[in-house]
């Protein structure tokens, strides 16, 4: 699996490349998946800090699965869910390193929740990238704590009804509770604007723990236009209409 | 210099003079003098001590922690044992060393904080999913418990095999005089150029028990059953007591070990010609030795505090060579020498 970097013809100054800290690894996200859009931003925000040489990875259990291998830093692969804990083991064992999990909504706030919580509230000088695309993508479309009311995937064939299932579990909102972290903002990427803002809040987030700030996580509100069962243009427009209704974006917590 | 210890206390100092830098645990009986000694002396030696939020927690602290290069530890009893089962199958399919202690308890379910046996399956054919062997080390005087949890820290590095120790809430609680061993000094700890350490100038390290392809997984697993052959041929530990001209030799590990011990003392002043085979490394199990005695010892009694767990080793060791009954005892109840000398005495006559 490698990819060929088009060439620029004279003249011509290339201005869209592939980051540096990818690898020539084909991504394997779904066309129009969400988490490519994120995955690149990663690798653009450790480009422009240049800590690639001393970051690591924790790779979850879901459809980011392969994350090690899209990039040029140690990864590390974690069991469904214990990315924080993994990455509190590895940061406390190494501080010197910069330490991110990257982690869905099934991983993150399902299984994982209390490994994120305690993270979290201990405060672990860590970056989390939390993509909440309101489904499990990587099992074929079940119900995730994300997943909006009334929405169908496989386990709600008749949308989930919230007076069985509960309702979206907002994990943002339940953090920035916390005194422990020091940021925790929620973004989108469905446009170019909500992609620029992502990508200085992915900035942010790992400026915090260069300078030792503690726990910052971004959440992304994403599209899964596989399970959705919609292209990805109108997956996108769904989750901005009726996604964003749920996870509004913006700041939650900040600690200067 | 001798000192009296705790069991647990002694595996804590141990771990510390082995050169486990991070420990990770949640709290649970009866192992607790082993997380407050080591919340009160590891960071003084400039190890992270850390009370995560549960045992599954714990053990994936555990796993990032080896990844990174550091000799680690966790220790818990029987039901946090089982919690960590998954994170024990990650680092045995990632290869990462580690060493895991289990005081046990009674189990199944909340059980009992008394002395059992009950987790020798889970210890050492797998216990978590998938197909993997931990190297299993059972104390069972408090010196011993010290020494065994420093050599798991070197099997598990040597062969990149997490290790178990596998005591009992009689062991973790009793008091004998140590003599502490000598710490294992920095520099004699292996390189771990496999660890995340940042890829700075070489490619990038992945720490990982993922491979889709099943003929590329197959590969992995072969190799790593190449090692688990090798700690076999090599990692074979056991104690022979007073078997040269036994008629029945005893065969127990741990607390049950060292309660035989004075059995057989007992049954030699009454004329028995009594013995004990003590295995030390559950895996691998000392099946050759046990065979080898089974050709000239006619009856070899195990002796546990379960139902028979590691009577069925014994049983595939000696394949009929020799007679193979069970004693054991359920529910964390100890049984006294003189009750083991009572079921020796159906099967020996003086
Ligand atoms: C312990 C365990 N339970 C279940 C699974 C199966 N599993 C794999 S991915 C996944 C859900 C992934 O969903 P999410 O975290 O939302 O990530 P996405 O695939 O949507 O990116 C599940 C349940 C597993 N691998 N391990
Ligand atoms: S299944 Fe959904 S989340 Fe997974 S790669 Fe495909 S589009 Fe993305």
């Amino acid at each position: 699996m490698s990819t060929v970097e088009a060439k620029a013809p004279a003249g011509f100054a290339p201005v869209y490349t592939r980051p540096k800290s990818l690898s020539a690894a084909r991504f394997t996200y779904c066309p129009g998946c969400h988490h490519g859009i994120i995955t690149r931003l990663l690798a653009e925000a450790i480009d422009e800090l240049g800590i690639v040489e001393r970051t690591v990875g924790i790779a979850p259990v879901g459809c980011a699965v392969f994350l090690y291998e899209f990039f040029r830093c140690d990864f590390v692969q974690a069991a469904h869910g214990r990315a924080c804990a993994v990455a509190t083991g590895i940061k406390r064992a190494n501080p010197d390193l910069i330490v991110f999990s990257y982690q869905g909504d099934g991983d993150l706030a399902a299984i994982g929740t209390a490994e994120t919580v305690h993270a979290a509230n201990r405060g672990e000088n860590i970056t989390v990238i939390f993509v909440n695309n309101q489904i499990y993508g990587m099992t074929g479309g079940e119900m995730a704590p994300t997943t909006l009311p009334g929405m169908r995937t496989v386990t709600t064939p008749e949308g989930r009804d919230v007076r069985t299932t509960g309702y979206p579990l907002r994990m943002s909102e339940m953090l920035a509770q916390l005194e422990g972290p020091a940021y925790i903002t929620r973004q989108a990427v469905f446009d170019v604007r909500h992609v620029q803002m992502a990508r200085k809040a992915i900035i942010k987030a790992f400026q915090n723990q260069i300078e030792g700030k503690g726990f910052s996580l971004v959440e992304i509100v994403a599209a899964c236009p596989t399970n959705l069962r919609l292209s990805p243009p109108e997956a996108g427009r769904w989750v901005a209409e009726q996604a964003l209704k749920y996870f509004p974006l913006g700041d939650l917590k900040v600690r200067e | 210099m001798r000192v009296l210890m705790r069991g647990n206390e002694a595996m804590a100092e141990g771990a510390i003079r082995a050169g486990c830098r991070c420990y990770f645990c949640y709290p649970i009986t009866p192992q607790g003098e082993l997380v407050e000694y080591m919340a009160r002396h590891l960071p003084r030696h400039g190890g992270v001590f850390l009370q995560a939020e549960s045992e599954v927690a714990a053990i994936n602290m555990v796993y990032g922690a080896a990844a990174a290069g550091v000799r680690t530890m966790t220790s818990s009893s029987s039901p946090g044992i089982s919690l960590k089962m998954e994170g024990i199958s990650y680092l045995a399919g990632a290869r990462l060393p580690a060493v895991i202690v289990n005081v046990m308890r009674a189990g199944p379910g909340l059980g009992n904080i008394a002395p059992a046996q009950g987790d020798y399956f889970q210890a050492t054919k797998g216990g978590g999913h998938g197909d993997y062997r931990l190297i299993v080390l059972a104390p069972s005087t408090v010196q011993e418990a010290a020494e065994l949890v420093m050599l798991a820290f070197d099997l598990s590095d040597r062969y990149r095999v997490p290790a178990m120790i596998l005591a009992d809430g009689m062991l973790g609680q009793m008091m004998e005089p140590v003599e502490l061993p000598e710490p294992i000094p920095p520099e004699k700890i292996p390189p771990r150029p496999w660890a995340v350490s940042g890829a700075k100038g070489r490619p990038p390290n992945v720490i990982s028990s993922f491979d889709l392809d099943p003929y590329r997984f197959r590969e992995i697993l072969r190799a790593l059953w190449d090692t688990y052959r090798e700690i076999e041929e090599k990692e074979v530990r056991w104690e022979e007591y007073a078997t040269e001209d036994a008629e029945l030799v005893l065969v127990a590990y741990g607390t049950m070990g060292r309660i035989c011990r004075t059995v057989v003392r007992r049954a030699r002043k009454e004329g028995l010609r009594v013995g004990l085979f003590r295995p030390i490394s559950l895996w691998p199990f000392p099946s050759e030795p046990l065979r080898k005695l089974a050709e000239r010892v006619p009856v070899l009694l195990t002796v546990e505090l379960s139902a028979g767990q590691m009577w069925e080793d014994v049983r595939l060791a000696v394949e009929g060579r020799a007679k193979t009954p069970f004693y054991g005892e359920l529910g964390g109840v100890v049984p006294t020498p003189d009750e083991v000398l009572r079921e020796v005495k159906k099967h020996v006559h003086s």
